[in-house]
């Protein structure tokens, strides 16, 4: 588990993890720890001219808060998206998500939904082909009342463990001549944050999440994702991408047990 | 500069002055039936300004023994209730009940910590407060302040309640019950049957936009039997108390609007981020429907997406 996926405050967190940067950046913007530990200290370029980024002004269920990340380059530009990371700067773990793009699915824009823990900037990071990096950023308000980045049902969490589906959306005129399909592959997983101590061994309850997703038509990546805690109870991504006429779609996802989800689905484009 | 640093020590003298007496202030109570009193919490978020006191919270006088049931948003909400208790009757806290795991109901807790006193929840309340008890200390710390949240501890039951579990404070039996996922994970009710009161915790919400944090679906289920209680009036957990089971009917009117209209989204093939605009047919008719619709509707459809 790479060292920057977890931020935990208080002695036990950097006796488990290490993570130095706990406490230099509890006192001001975490943001420049953050692009050194997760990017490197690559500089940052402005993305607004390549990435979007959509989310509501409030969290309003901490645990289930949308995000869409979008791509903005013209027809005509030659750069070519290659991931997008998703940093979520107060969160306890802060790198949400990574999402790798396949090369040929030309994936416009992505959904999924995170936890919220804080009053929190959110920064999306592109890498281009050119090998540069572009930032674009929003800010999201703590959600009020009892709503908690935890489980609500955790029994039946563990129930769904390992199922998936897919469900595959009409694309708003958009004829099924265009190749453009939107498409949302939901996995049953706790995506359990472990952050919580054990009241009996008064230790940590490991974390226990998807780490690992990849979608191909049959053998052609479309989108991968590399996940954090900070993706929501049962991982959901609705994505946009461009057909190559396959019929099969497949996924597979990995946690952090070594459990191996694997699914494939027939698509049928009748009347999409 | 002088100046200044007068009217600072006055106020800080003022701001001693305030709290002391707000410490040994008495929670106002009402009498709803024979040894049974209750709080009527204010319809708000939780703040600075209302002590966090935004819950029904109550108590039963045995013959021998009280019972508490909820010790509301603060430790200086708990010690008010105490001081209420105390006006009215000198024999001992046998019971502190909670009705759930959110911060309205326990954060007053510690206010009732003394030998004697076993605190009791659903089988599941150890496990909320565990993952969620240092959550809400840091988020409320935000609205409330570090005066009223230094002095919160979070404090487990002890006495854990599957299914249902009789208590008796001296020829008073409340009949306490565990329901499956509804409201949250671990709603209890507790009734006394003396008087055929039914203190419902969060799974009953008048005037109060009802909270969705368990299941849509689980709540909805829970209503019949829950209608079936033999009580003659209920202390919701919010909102006033009310005949029973007459005072269901908004919220399971709300809950099938929500859920019926969740569903709807859902296999139009809207997002999730469309959620809000599900019940908004019920907005004219309930308080804080901005501030708890949408985060409902937003739990609902990430649980009707997997019918």
């Amino acid at each position: 588990m790479p060292g920057y996926l977890f931020r935990l405050f208080g002695v036990a967190g950097l006796l488990l993890f290490g993570a130095p940067l706990a406490l230099a950046a509890e006192a001001n913007d975490p943001w420049p720890g953050l692009v050194q530990d997760i990017f490197n200290n690559r500089p940052m370029n402005d993305g607004s001219d390549v990435i979007g980024i959509e989310m509501p002004i409030r969290a309003e269920d901490a645990a289930i808060v949308p995000v869409t990340l979008r791509t903005k380059l013209s027809p005509g530009d030659i750069r070519q998206v290659l991931s997008i990371t998703l940093v979520i700067d107060q969160n306890p773990a802060p790198m949400a998500a990574k999402f790798q793009l396949g090369p040929d699915a030309k994936v416009s824009e992505i959904s999924t939904r995170v936890r919220v823990n804080n009053y929190t900037d959110v920064h999306a990071v592109a890498e281009l082909s050119d090998g540069k990096l572009y930032m674009v950023k929003t800010y999201v308000k703590a959600s009020g009342g009892c709503s908690a980045p935890a489980a609500k049902n955790a029994d039946e969490a563990k129930g769904r463990l390992g199922q998936m589906r897919y469900r595959q959306f009409e694309k708003a005129g958009e004829g099924p001549a265009s190749g453009a399909r939107e498409v949302q592959i939901m996995i049953g997983h706790p995506n359990n944050s472990g952050l919580q101590m054990d009241q009996v061994t008064q230790l940590y309850v490991p974390a226990f999440f998807v780490n690992d997703l990849r979608l191909w038509q049959d053998d052609s990546l479309v989108l991968t994702m590399e996940g954090g805690i900070s993706i929501s109870e049962d991982p959901n991504i609705r994505f946009t991408y461009v057909s190559n006429g396959t019929k099969r779609f497949r996924a597979e996802a990995r946690d952090t047990e070594g459990h191996i989800f694997q699914r494939e689905w027939q698509i049928d484009d009748s009347g999409i | 500069m002088a100046h200044a640093a007068w009217i600072l020590a006055a106020l800080a003298m003022l701001a001693t002055a305030t709290a002391s007496r707000a410490q040994q202030r008495e929670l106002p109570v009402n009498s709803i039936a024979d040894g049974v009193f209750v709080h009527d919490g204010q319809t708000a978020q939780m703040t600075r300004y209302n002590d966090g006191a935004i819950a029904n919270v109550g108590f039963i006088v045995g013959e021998d023994a009280v019972a508490v049931i909820d010790t509301g948003g603060s430790v200086r909400e708990g010690r008010q209730l105490m001081a209420a208790i105390r006006a009215r009757t000198g024999k001992p806290i046998r019971y502190v009940i909670n009705t759930h795991g959110h911060p309205d109901h326990f954060f007053g807790n510690g206010a009732f910590v003394q030998d004697g006193t076993t605190f009791v929840g659903h089988a599941n309340l150890p496990r909320a407060l565990a993952t969620r008890g240092q959550f809400y200390l840091d988020a409320f710390r935000r609205t409330m302040g570090d005066q009223l949240i230094d002095e919160v501890s979070i404090v487990p039951p002890t006495l854990l309640v599957s299914g249902t579990l009789n208590l008796d404070l001296g020829r008073r039996p409340l009949i306490l019950r565990a329901w499956p996922v509804a409201h949250s994970d671990c709603d209890l009710t507790v009734l006394d049957e003396k008087t055929g009161t039914l203190f419902a915790g969060d799974l009953v919400f008048l005037a109060h936009t009802p909270v969705l944090d368990g299941s849509i679906r689980g709540w909805l289920a829970a209503l019949g039997e829950l209608s079936a209680l033999p009580a003659q009036r209920v202390v919701p957990g919010h909102g006033p108390v009310s005949e029973w089971p007459a005072a269901l009917a908004d919220e399971r009117r709300y809950l099938q609007t929500l859920a019926s209209d969740v569903r709807g989204l859902v296999t139009s093939g809207k997002p999730i981020a469309a959620a809000g605009t599900a019940a908004g047919s019920e907005r004219s008719r309930w308080e804080l429907f901005d501030d708890f619709n949408t985060r409902n509707a937003t739990a609902a459809f990430s649980e009707i997406e997997w019918e």
